[in-house]
């Protein structure tokens, strides 16, 4: 069967910096930090960290309120940022009903506010009867991508992948499959995640959150710095409009990037715990679904949460395929890890380095990590041409996944 | 509470549950078509109301006909007076 190519034509943020792409590149050029303190979770009995990277400034009452009943901050965050990313497109009503369109966004989990807010209602008396009618919709694990299916009147498939911090590579990854093969012409896809101290003590507990920069949120995370302590929890949604080529071209669409190579793979070694040998398999298999050896990577935009284990496991792995020739850097010292919202977040900020020329160094990134030694850091704003980057992320439970991006040509 | 007091605890509460404009709010306004309710709203009404007036009305066959906004306060108000003779 003959695949189709599959590229990029709309992108939406809404990230730690509010919302849009520009307000995301503006804030990442300009070396910002997105991570606070925040308060209430120093009311939490074992929680040691105390900051966090929060979405400010959007409004969720432009979402009409027949469909925002049913969204929890990750739905709101992923149906602005689907709507921007259509918009970018030069998508029009006559794409979202004709079924050749569909969305393909996840979630690490469900709502976890609606979620306790349930329980915490529900174990008073061991009642439903305050039970409102959309807790459901909140809870559901494709509440993000039922949600912005209905709000967009969009009646194509629909994809609900859920792989923690893989989550929305996998979602660009298995939409750009399914393009390729035609069984659909458009997907919006991507993650969303709304911050809760169900994550951030997720990390906590298992020592791999930072614990160290409570008074200057701003330091940390650190992904590869000698001194980094763990991960900082963010929350967002990162939403790409994907487009068969063809139809890109039929309708004079403007073409942001092409996907070339994608791969996931299971690390059954630890649910926990980073292989670098399996991080390795990973991008290779995407190299070869790409069909070009190491040599064709101009940029490698890395998972690097700033946790021990992940980064030099990462390195490692990096060093492994690429040696130290290909520049690196991890855009979370930023903005700190949104999780789900991750992959597309950081993909779609990737884009834009290499439509600009410029790749942007690891926030926070001062002493390299003597075991992270062996990869090329961008410490410092590499202006340069890139051609073909790769984007990784690996989960929780043992999810790796590595995609190939490259600039269109015809 | 007055029949006033009660409709204005009924409409103040379906307001800002629903986000409703309160110069729209009609007794003689439909809650499906020009309020704009639906049949999950409908669920949630009777929650709203339950909180409001510390009653239970889900099963209650009345429900059932109401149409507008002044079948509610109509409702509402012939359950709070049983209530209130049954002490």
């Amino acid at each position: 069967m003959q695949m189709k190519r599959v590229v990029i034509t709309g992108m939406g943020a809404v990230s730690p910096f509010g919302r849009g792409i520009d307000t995301l590149m503006e804030a990442l050029l300009e070396g910002k930090s997105g991570v606070t303190k925040v308060p209430a979770l120093a009311e939490i009995v074992g929680m040691r960290t105390r900051v966090a990277a929060l979405v400010p400034g959007i409004e969720p009452k432009e979402i009409p309120r027949k469909f925002r009943r049913s969204m929890s901050a990750m739905s709101v965050f992923a149906t602005l940022a689907a709507h921007d990313a259509a918009a970018q497109g030069g998508l029009t009503e006559g794409h979202f009903g004709g079924g050749r369109l569909g969305v393909s966004i996840g979630s690490t989990v469900g709502s976890p506010q609606t979620t306790q807010e349930f329980f915490t209602d529900f174990s008073t008396d061991n009642s439903l009867e305050r039970m409102k009618s959309t807790v459901f919709f909140h809870i559901m694990n494709h509440s993000c991508a039922a949600n912005v299916a209905h709000t967009m009147g969009i009646t194509g498939r629909i994809l609900a992948p859920a792989a923690a911090c893989s989550t929305s590579c996998l979602a660009v990854g298995y939409a750009s499959e399914m393009i390729a093969a035609g069984k659909q012409d458009f997907m919006l896809c991507g993650g969303a995640d709304e911050f809760h101290a169900l994550t951030a003590g997720t990390f906590d507990i298992m020592n791999a959150a930072s614990v160290r920069y409570n008074d200057t949120p701003g330091a940390t995370p650190r992904p590869f710095d000698r001194d980094r302590d763990g991960v900082v929890c963010a929350e967002g949604s990162g939403i790409l409009l994907l487009e068969s080529l063809d139809s890109a071209l039929s309708r004079g669409a403007g073409i942001l990037a092409e996907i070339v190579g994608f791969a996931s793979t299971s690390d059954p070694a630890s649910i926990a715990n980073p292989d670098a040998g399996c991080i390795a398999l990973c991008m290779r298999l995407a190299l070869a679904d790409a069909r070009i050896g190491p040599s064709g990577i101009d940029y490698v935009n890395a998972h690097a949460t700033a946790t021990e284990l992940g980064d030099i496991a990462e390195s490692e792995a990096i060093a492994s395929v690429f040696g130290d020739r290909v520049p690196v850097s991890s855009l979370k010292g930023h903005m700190g890890h949104a999780m789900a919202a991750s992959g597309t977040l950081e993909m779609a900020a990737s884009i834009e380095m290499m439509r600009r020329g410029v790749l942007i160094p690891t926030h926070n990134l001062e002493t390299i990590d003597p075991r992270c030694e062996s990869i090329l850091h961008v410490q410092q704003p590499l202006h340069r041409r890139i051609d073909t980057f790769i984007k990784n992320n690996f989960a929780l439970g043992g999810v790796n996944s590595s995609i190939i991006l490259r600039r269109f040509e015809q | 509470m007055t029949d006033q007091e009660i409709i204005e605890l009924i409409d103040r509460s379906i307001a800002s549950e629903f986000e409703l404009d309160r110069d729209a709010m009609k007794p003689e306004s439909t809650l499906f078509d020009e309020l704009g309710l639906d049949s999950l709203d409908i669920v949630d009404l009777v929650i709203v109301l339950e909180s409001a007036f510390k009653f239970k009305i889900r099963e209650e066959e009345a429900i059932r006909g109401i149409r507008t906004l002044g079948d509610i306060h109509a409702f509402v108000i012939k359950k709070k007076r049983e209530m209130e003779t049954q002490g």
